[in-house]
């Protein structure tokens, strides 16, 4: 009786700090949401003045038609495949940077790593297609370098959609996995060891362990912005850039059809959803 | 089991000396203290031992074999940290069980020896439990068994008591004591508390700025050190300082104090004497004079009760000796008393001046 006046009253006396940021999801996040909801059910854009009637339509497109199907699975593909990069290249890294670098080396790694934040996405996706186009730094650097001739044309292709996100998203993956990593003591890593456990043994029993929870939340950061991605693969993969995240952008900025596109955001939302709830218990039974 | 011998090590970081030509023999089944003030290098002469850190030269033998540049986990040493270092991630059992596990010992085998080593630290129930739902003691045990379970040659243990409470403390020490006889392994063991070095160990080591200052069985170190360093760290000492009469020293005021014990040196040396504060008799007046004891007069000053005994400090020539006497209904002296304080020259170790 006490304990729940008490929560009560905390809950009266943390409103105020609670009201801005729940008041700003609700006009900004919430309102608009809502909106696409009701236009997924449409017919026709009502902004657009022709007469509209409710329908499922929007959602039966996706199921008559098998190309919406093909590219949300090459989405996942590519969220897959983008997250697993991140992990290879973010792991190690964090690793370093919460147990071996130490001071000031350790500060200037970290910049390193956080700058791909602090620049634009499209500045970043642009440098990539002049690294990696025919002719480019890439091709320039490598024929300065080797005596024979070659030519690596990555642009336009998946591998090049592939190391534009992956520059994007990493540093999530870094930064989740450092604060776990940094969390662990060194005694747990010398105490693997005194046992007799080799570094391998020891980074495999109580290092991912116990990073798990980072490995996850870095995981989760990168694999749901990824599979609804647009930018990266139409500028860096052109014609093969075709996803699930490009044909939703198509159908607000080219076609006009908001309630498909809206349909089409929803269904991924949903499959997303399904995925992580389905793989939650997995990867917490692992952490 | 082993014995390991440690012969001429030498460590720095950078500019500082961590350990300066260090030699120790520890027996082999011996309980060894490294007793130390923080800094004097016992814990890297711990870590040399462990194999976490290598030396920058000198010899290091467990069992006859050299191991300087061997790897920890090629060491065959079982090791107690300070915070215990328990897996979060693991259950009671898995922690003990890891040590057998990585060396893919059978899982009956694994099962069998884990249940013993947890019965050895009187933990047998608690098998399922995670780390943090123990208390200290429990996890101290935990790290013991996890430690011992794999048949090291050699325990080693980074100041393993210095979390736990007094009382807590005094009974593990007794416990630990018991496991490390019941299995006979060579054990060494860092820590800056001289009674736990006094109580558990056959054998100590001082450390300080690197070097071994004394090493030797703890009554012997007690009874005899061989500098004021000693003296005045394990356990307390009065200490006088003045020239060597060749069995004693004469105090700047012309005093003699006589030697009975401790080094031999030449007439004209600067030498100390270090007394114990318990071997020190107090009294209100000189009584029956005593032949050969050493005597001096004072005052007290202050008088501090803890029970079974009381501390005196006692001021005599701008220096403050402290009496500690055992509380035997005896009249108790006040404060600003003249006092007069006797003691055998047996009592009196004569070290030289450092």
């Amino acid at each position: 009786m006490a304990a729940a006046t008490a929560s009560r009253s905390g809950l009266r006396s943390a409103l105020p700090l609670l009201a801005p940021a729940y008041l700003w999801l609700t006009v900004a996040i919430f309102l608009p949401l809502s909106a696409m909801v009701f236009f997924s059910f449409m017919t026709e854009l009502p902004l657009s003045g022709k007469p509209w009637t409710f329908t499922l339509g929007n959602y039966a497109t996706f199921f008559s038609q098998s190309l919406y199907l093909t590219l949300l699975l090459a989405s996942l593909r590519l969220g897959l495949e983008v997250t697993l990069w991140c992990v290879v290249i973010g792991y190690p890294a964090a690793y370093v940077l919460a147990k071996v670098l130490k001071g000031r080396s350790r500060e200037a790694i970290f910049l390193l790593v956080i700058l791909p934040f602090w620049s634009n996405g499209l500045v970043r996706i642009f440098s990539w297609a002049m690294v990696l186009r025919e002719g480019g730094i890439l091709d320039t650097a490598l024929n300065a370098v080797l005596p024979f001739k070659i030519n690596i044309d990555l642009m336009y292709s998946y591998p090049a959609v592939i190391i534009g996100l992956v520059h994007s998203y990493v540093p999530y993956m870094v930064l989740t996995c450092y604060l776990t990593l940094q969390a662990i003591d060194d005694s747990l890593i010398e105490a693997g060891r005194s046992l007799g456990a080799s570094r391998l043994q020891v980074l495999k029993r109580v290092i991912i362990p116990l990073s798990m929870p980072g490995l996850v939340a870095g995981a989760a950061l990168i694999f749901v912005p990824v599979v609804g991605s647009f930018m990266e693969p139409r500028i860096l993969g052109g014609r093969t850039g075709t996803f699930y995240g490009t044909v939703i952008e198509d159908q607000f900025v080219a076609v006009f059809n908001w309630p498909l596109g809206a349909a089409l955001s929803f269904i991924l939302l949903a499959v997303v959803l399904v995925i992580l709830a389905v793989a939650s218990p997995v990867l917490r039974r692992a952490a | 089991m082993a014995g390991v011998q440690v012969s001429d090590v030498s460590r720095s970081f950078g500019a500082h000396k961590a350990l300066d030509n260090v030699s120790i023999d520890f027996a082999d089944g011996g309980f060894y203290a490294l007793l130390g003030p923080s800094g004097s290098g016992k814990t890297t002469l711990l870590r040399q031992i462990a194999g976490f850190d290598f030396p920058d030269s000198g010899r290091i033998t467990i069992g006859g074999e050299s191991v300087e540049r061997v790897p920890v986990e090629k060491r065959r040493i079982g090791m107690v940290f300070q915070n215990y270092a328990l897996f979060p991630n693991m259950s009671v059992a898995d922690n003990v069980a890891f040590g057998l596990s990585v060396r893919g010992e059978a899982k009956a085998v694994i099962a069998t020896e884990v249940q013993r080593a947890l019965d050895l630290v009187q933990l047998g129930k608690l098998g399922g439990r995670r780390p943090h739902q123990l208390s200290g003691g429990q996890r101290q045990r935990v790290a013991l068994a996890r430690a011992i379970v794999t048949k090291p040659r050699v325990l080693l243990l980074d100041e393993p008591l210095g979390a736990l409470d007094k009382a807590l403390r005094v009974d593990m020490q007794i416990e630990l004591k018991r496991i490390q006889r019941e299995i006979g392994i060579t054990t060494i063991f860092v820590t800056h508390d001289q009674e736990e070095a006094l109580t558990m160990s056959d054998r100590i080591g001082i450390l300080r700025d690197g070097r071994l200052v004394q090493e030797g069985p703890p009554e012997e170190i007690y009874d005899r050190p061989k500098s004021e360093f000693a003296a005045t760290f394990l356990g307390d000492a009065n200490i006088f300082r003045g020239d060597s009469t060749g069995d004693g020293i004469r105090l700047a005021d012309g005093t003699a104090i006589a030697a009975g014990v401790g080094a031999k040196l030449a007439a004209g040396a600067k030498a100390s004497c270090a007394v114990r504060p318990e071997r020190i008799r107090i009294a209100r007046d000189a009584g029956t004079p005593d032949g050969n004891a050493n005597m001096l007069k004072g005052q007290v000053s202050k008088r501090i009760f803890a029970g079974s005994n009381s501390t005196y400090f006692v001021e005599r020539a701008g220096q403050t000796l402290k009496v500690i006497v055992q509380n035997t209904g005896m009249e108790r002296l006040a404060e600003g008393q003249d006092v007069v304080l006797r003691w055998s020259p047996e009592s009196t170790v004569l070290i030289a001046a450092n």
